[in-house]
């Protein structure tokens, strides 16, 4: 191999060092990106958190006039936009990332460097989204721009174009990382790891990968159709042309259902590994938790149309797609019930992990059943719309996935930083955050109810809605606070918390049987699992003839052979290399984005780069410096 | 002790929190867009339908996060405890039950659903009123087709008569939604719906779009005016009259709405001929400074204008003809009448004054 | 370079027995079919819904395409035989075939260039109406993907010229022969749908 690498050029040597800023730009590593996922994750969510936090203050009474129906529009556009796709996916993805490996005993994802490409996709994905407020056109028409109010002729300025390209940018991420992990859980498991001895979390990951690769193709052809449109004059949402604005409406929902499982699946992942930690006793009806998640991962394709109960697909598709939405209650209920059966018996430390798990099934529940009542066509039609939506998503996107993945932040902080996060700070954190959101949405079931639309910047006075709605944005301050504790909690537990030992929880699966924080390449030798919860079954029903093993570590794309991670050669583990190439794919490809809407020689110079990097890619040496 | 025991209070009252406020709303009929204070036939059923199901709900919430509440506190660790709880995997049995359950809470709302469906979708046999709804941005066009009636904004309705009513729209998407007598059915364009409704009560209706339709999308609302029939009789022969030519004071005013080129987009001598909206919305999409606007010939037979938001005195059409765009952002005169893009056209405090007499004498 | 890396003297051992790029082909094939699926509904949707011309049967020229077809069906057959050759170590045989696939998928290219300037020319460009947007943008995307198929062929091509494609290494040419195949399935349903499927022209339908 040296002979090839002596004649590359310098820039195409893999870079070596393993600390400093560098070494975080150039990462593979699959720890270090999850890493990199979760704070940018959060740093968004702030972002999201100040625009919600700017609509509940505008609407506080009635009349206001705080900020411009024009920034109104925006920030509620914005908030969720950047919650959906710039926080709860990424901090799911974070996850993923961190703990996946760990759990299936691999030392890194099956592609290291695609790995680190979906991060800074995602990274300039979502700046791009932003940058609208640069120019003071951020995208405006609700995250779900119904055509044709995104045409050209109904909303001119800029504001749409960086949704769609932003968009697109963040689904090459999404789909990337979903192919990734895919592979990486079918593939990587460790020797004796079959399907049904998984741990949740990690099948509620692989459920969500295959959601991700199949739904969003269905949007990136709605977002391009929307694109085209924009850009180039294409017709496709343009009804003087004939065009049917209901296109539009079909294509975002046959996406937006599974996406909405792509938010909460990873959620009830993490929950299902808390739960039975926390309660010392294993998940109760484990194959029938699994299967309910892969059956919601199915059903959530065959309900989109409940989403459109009133664009008037008659009477026989409303009630089908009734039926449909009600059956997929159903797995969601046994969910609830097998968690509620764990708990039972058990022996229940109240510690924050198990709180937040806790909050996660009482809010969920109640997100559940407002869901049942939309999917109730009849119904429906005076709830769609209405701030009792608002409700019934909060709960479940807030109360469930924010808290489910709150849950996991508690639960695996300790792993990765070698410290706990404090327990008292965080039952603050969960208490603020579980009154503040209850107060927060817990009103607008009854706004909604009561006539209140969704989507206004003001309502008039003598509506009945001022008092809930002053309540509402009381709790939202509320949870600000929340989410301050939260930040103090972390930030100084990294510093100065209490130290952790590898298994501090007393836990179940793999990534407990490794050092906190755990070495680059994770398991110096493969175990070998015999059943469920490997490691709970480790220590306490000690398997006979458990014979550790070595195998090879992760990458197949031509990066995982060869080169010597930090300390691990010691062991003659081999882990993947630096490289520079994930962040030149990227950026070239969020330059030619950016082209799309400045000029076409930013286009070519982003093509180029985007190019160059493929190039590299391919011929990047396997060793680091030969 | 009372650090283990509080949380479950609390949690109990942050549950209970949602459902007094659900029971709560029942209490205040009187709020305008209230959905528990149902006037007409759809309403009700879509009413009805909704406390089954929150009963149903209310069911389910008390008995799993009873359960759920219930476990936490007994099971919870007490002390030091070292040896392990029973290690059970799972009942097989238990949950095929658990399975079956929610699947039998749903059938009792499936079956109610399913029919209530099929109920306000069909129009009741017998003798209806015919409505046309045009949806713009961001006002409200009714036509009585067999009456020749057009106004804005303001949709008299007789009352106990079924209302038919066509939905369409010439921009986007807007949203029909009358709490009070029907829930919401869109109008999009190129696809027309058809609902219908009936008032039981006399009164007024606030209606609003719900469809997010662009930036004054907020202020894009209308009123359902239930008459008794008589009265319902005399308003439609009023507006299917000729509104009277202007005199006096009027007729200056008239003479500065004929200069400043409100005639472009605003109807004033009847009703609209077969396709002059359409020529507007077509002139707009062409790049003509025109958009569909509301038919002023019996303007000043309306309680409000600005798509509900504003009640029809001097004051208010003075300030909304001095500044359109501070009363109603985005407002489409605002962005294309002359009167407000051209300095040179612009109205001074007479023709306001002017104007306000004139659309004040169009009854 | 990686050719030489010794990783890729023992395979990997993975829990499915299948290589991590051969299963992350298999799920992009599956990913893009939706894809392709998506645009073909916006495509049937909006068949016969165009209020100005012109329209499919004015411009369509079967045999031409159906020709068009026939050679990208042909270079499925020569993909298949340059995989057989690098199977049985016939290096000769595997740079021939490379090379007739990327030609032919290059004719293939050439003739939907033509086909799309002789359309513009008679007035049928993406902005024209419903069936120049959709017409173009799904034959387009096809059309890139062709291209890309090319590129990695050629790319093969060179690589098995200058003697770095030894049978060890068929696995890439595999997957390259996964991407073709289905690019050339997914030209069947595009040619079926588009040019086969007669259009109703239903002039002025809303």
């Amino acid at each position: 191999m040296a002979t090839v690498t002596g004649a590359l050029p310098r820039v195409l040597r893999r870079p070596t060092s393993y600390t400093g800023w560098w070494s975080w730009v150039t990462t593979v590593d699959h720890k270090r990106i999850g890493v990199l996922y979760g704070f940018t994750a959060f740093a968004f969510l702030l972002v999201g958190g100040i625009e919600a936090l700017t609509i509940r203050t505008q609407l506080a009474g009635s009349e206001s006039a705080l900020v411009s129906p024009e920034l109104y529009n925006q920030l509620f556009t914005m908030h969720a936009l950047t919650m959906i796709f710039l926080a709860v996916m990424p901090l799911s993805a974070a996850f993923f990332n961190l703990i996946i490996p760990l759990q299936i005993g691999a030392r890194d994802v099956a592609f290291p460097r695609l790995n680190a490409l979906s991060y800074w996709i995602f990274l300039f994905g979502g700046l791009l989204l932003n940058a609208g407020w640069l120019v003071g056109n951020s995208p405006d028409a609700g995250w779900f721009a119904y055509a044709n109010l995104t045409s050209k002729t109904f909303s001119p300025e800029r504001g749409l174009d960086f949704y769609a390209l932003g968009l697109l940018v963040l689904g090459t991420s999404s789909m990337a990382a979903a192919f990734n992990f895919v592979v990486t859980i079918l593939n990587m498991r460790a020797p004796g790891m079959t399907l049904m001895r998984m741990p949740v979390f990690t099948w509620m990951t692989l459920v969500t990968s295959f959601l991700l690769i199949t739904a969003f193709p269905v949007i990136t052809v709605g977002l391009i159709e929307l694109a085209f449109d924009r850009l180039f004059g294409t017709n496709f949402f343009v009804t003087a042309k004939g065009a049917n604005p209901l296109l539009w409406q079909h294509l975002f929902w046959v996406f937006g259902h599974p996406e909405v499982y792509i938010l909460i699946l990873p959620a009830m992942g993490i929950v299902s590994e808390v739960l039975p930690t926390f309660a010392r006793k294993p998940l109760f009806g484990y194959p029938f938790v699994v299967l309910s998640g892969v059956s919601i991962g199915f059903m959530g394709w065959a309900v989109w149309s409940h989403h459109m109960f009133t664009v008037g697909l008659g009477p026989v598709a409303n009630a089908t797609f009734a039926l449909t939405t009600m059956v997929i209650a159903v797995p969601t209920g046994v969910k609830i019930f097998n968690w509620i059966a764990t708990l039972w018996g058990g022996s229940l430390s109240l510690k924050t992990p198990l709180l937040f798990a806790l909050g996660f099934i009482v809010l969920f529940i109640i997100g559940g059943l407002s869901g049942v009542s939309h999917s109730s066509p009849p119904a429906d039609s005076q709830q769609q719309d209405t701030y009792y939506i608002v409700a019934h998503l909060h709960y479940v996107l807030f109360g469930g996935s924010i808290f489910g993945l709150f849950a996991g932040i508690y639960y695996w902080f300790p792993k990765f930083s070698g410290r706990l996060l404090h327990e008292g700070l965080g039952k603050l954190n969960f208490w603020l955050m579980f009154i503040g959101m209850n107060l927060t949405f817990g009103p607008m079931h009854w706004l909604g109810l009561d006539g209140m639309p969704r989507r206004i910047y003001s309502y008039p006075a003598g509506m009945g809605w001022d008092f809930w709605n002053l309540m509402s944005t009381a709790g939202s301050y509320m949870l600000g606070i929340g989410f301050l504790a939260f930040a103090w909690n972390f930030v100084s537990s990294l510093r100065k918390g209490e130290k952790a030992t590898s298994d501090p929880w007393d836990g179940r699966t793999l990534e407990w049987s490794i050092a906190s924080p755990p070495p680059i390449y994770n398991f110096a030798t493969i175990p070998t699992v015999h059943g469920r919860d490997a490691f709970w079954a480790q220590k306490y029903l000690e398997t006979p003839g458990h014979q550790p093993r070595g195998v090879p570590s992760g990458g197949a794309d031509g990066d995982g052979d060869g080169a010597h991670g930090q300390g691990a050669g010691h062991l003659g583990v081999h882990m993947p290399g630096l490289s520079y190439f994930p962040i030149i794919v990227a950026l070239g490809l969020a330059l030619a984005a950016v082209g799309l809407l400045t000029h076409v020689a930013v286009i070519a110079l982003g093509v180029l780069i985007m190019l160059f990097g493929i190039y590299g890619w391919t011929f990047e040496p396997a060793e680091p410096d030969e | 002790m009372m650090d283990r025991r509080s949380p479950g209070h609390l949690r109990l009252a942050a549950f209970t929190l949602p459902l007094i406020a659900l029971l709560a709303a029942a209490c205040f009929p009187e709020h305008p867009q209230s959905t528990f204070d149902a006037q007409g036939p759809v309403a009700q059923k879509q009413l009805d339908l909704f406390m089954i199901i929150f009963w149903a709900a209310v069911f389910v919430f008390v008995v799993v996060q009873g359960a759920l509440l219930y476990t936490v506190l007994r099971f919870r660790r007490r002390q030091q405890q070292d040896s392990l709880p029973p290690q059970w995997h799972g009942n097989p049995r238990l949950e095929v039950a658990w399975t079956i359950a929610p699947a039998i809470v749903l059938a009792v709302i499936a079956v109610p659903t399913i029919t209530t469906i099929w109920d306000t979708a069909t129009v009741p046999p017998g003798e209806s009123l015919e409505v046309n709804v045009t949806a713009h941005q961001w006002w409200w066009e009714f036509q009585y087709p067999g009456l020749g009636v057009v106004t804005a904004n303001e949709l008299h309705v007789p009352v106990g008569r079924t209302v038919k009513v066509s939905l369409e729209s010439r921009d986007v998407i807007h949203s029909f939604w009358v709490p009070k007598l029907t829930g919401k059915t869109d109008l999009i364009p190129r696809n027309t719906n058809v609902i219908w409704f009936r008032a039981d009560q006399a009164g007024t209706y606030y209606g609003q779009c719900a469809e997010f339709c662009g930036i004054a999308h907020a202020q894009m609302r209308f009123r359902v005016i239930a008459d008794a029939p008589e009265a319902f009789d005399a308003w439609v022969a009023l507006q299917g009259e000729r509104p009277p030519a202007p005199a006096g004071p009027a007729a200056q005013g008239f003479r500065v709405f004929v200069q400043k080129g409100c005639t472009v987009c605003h109807t004033f001598g009847g009703s609209e001929g077969e396709g002059v909206q359409q020529g507007r919305m077509d002139g707009f999409l062409k790049g003509q400074a025109q958009y569909p606007a509301p038919n002023l010939s019996h303007f000043a037979s309306r309680e409000t204008f600005a798509a509900g938001l504003l009640t029809r005195t001097d004051e208010n059409l003075r300030r909304w003809l001095l500044d359109p765009r501070a009363v109603k952002p985005g407002n489409r005169m605002a962005q294309l009448a002359e009167a407000y893009t051209n300095a040179e056209k612009a109205l001074s405090e007479d023709d306001i004054s002017a104007l306000v007499t004139y659309l004040q004498s169009l009854k | 370079m990686h050719v030489t890396a010794p990783g890729h003297a023992a395979p990997l051992e993975t829990s499915t027995g299948l290589d991590h790029r051969k299963l992350l082909m298999w799920a992009f094939l599956g990913s893009d079919c939706l894809f392709f699926g998506s645009l073909i509904a916006t495509y049937l949707l909006y068949r016969g819904k165009s209020i100005t011309g012109p329209y499919p049967h004015e411009v369509f020229n079967i045999p031409y395409t159906s020709v068009s077809a026939f050679v990208l069906l042909t270079s499925s057959l020569t993909m298949v035989l340059a995989l057989a050759a690098i199977q049985r170590g016939d290096q000769r045989g595997l740079k021939a075939w490379l090379l007739a696939t990327a030609l032919l998928g290059g004719v293939f290219l050439g003739g939907q260039y033509f086909e799309f300037t002789t359309f513009i020319r008679e007035g049928l460009t993406l902005r024209a109406n419903l069936f120049g947007s959709t017409f173009f943008t799904l034959t387009g995307f096809h059309g890139a993907h062709v291209t890309v198929g090319v590129i990695i062929l050629l790319s093969l091509f060179v690589t098995a010229l200058r003697g770095r494609l030894p049978r060890e290494r068929h696995l890439n040419v595999e997957l390259a022969g996964l991407y073709w195949h289905f690019v050339d399935v997914v030209w069947i349903v595009i040619f079926t749908v588009v040019y086969l499927v007669e259009a109703p022209n239903i002039v002025g339908a809303g």
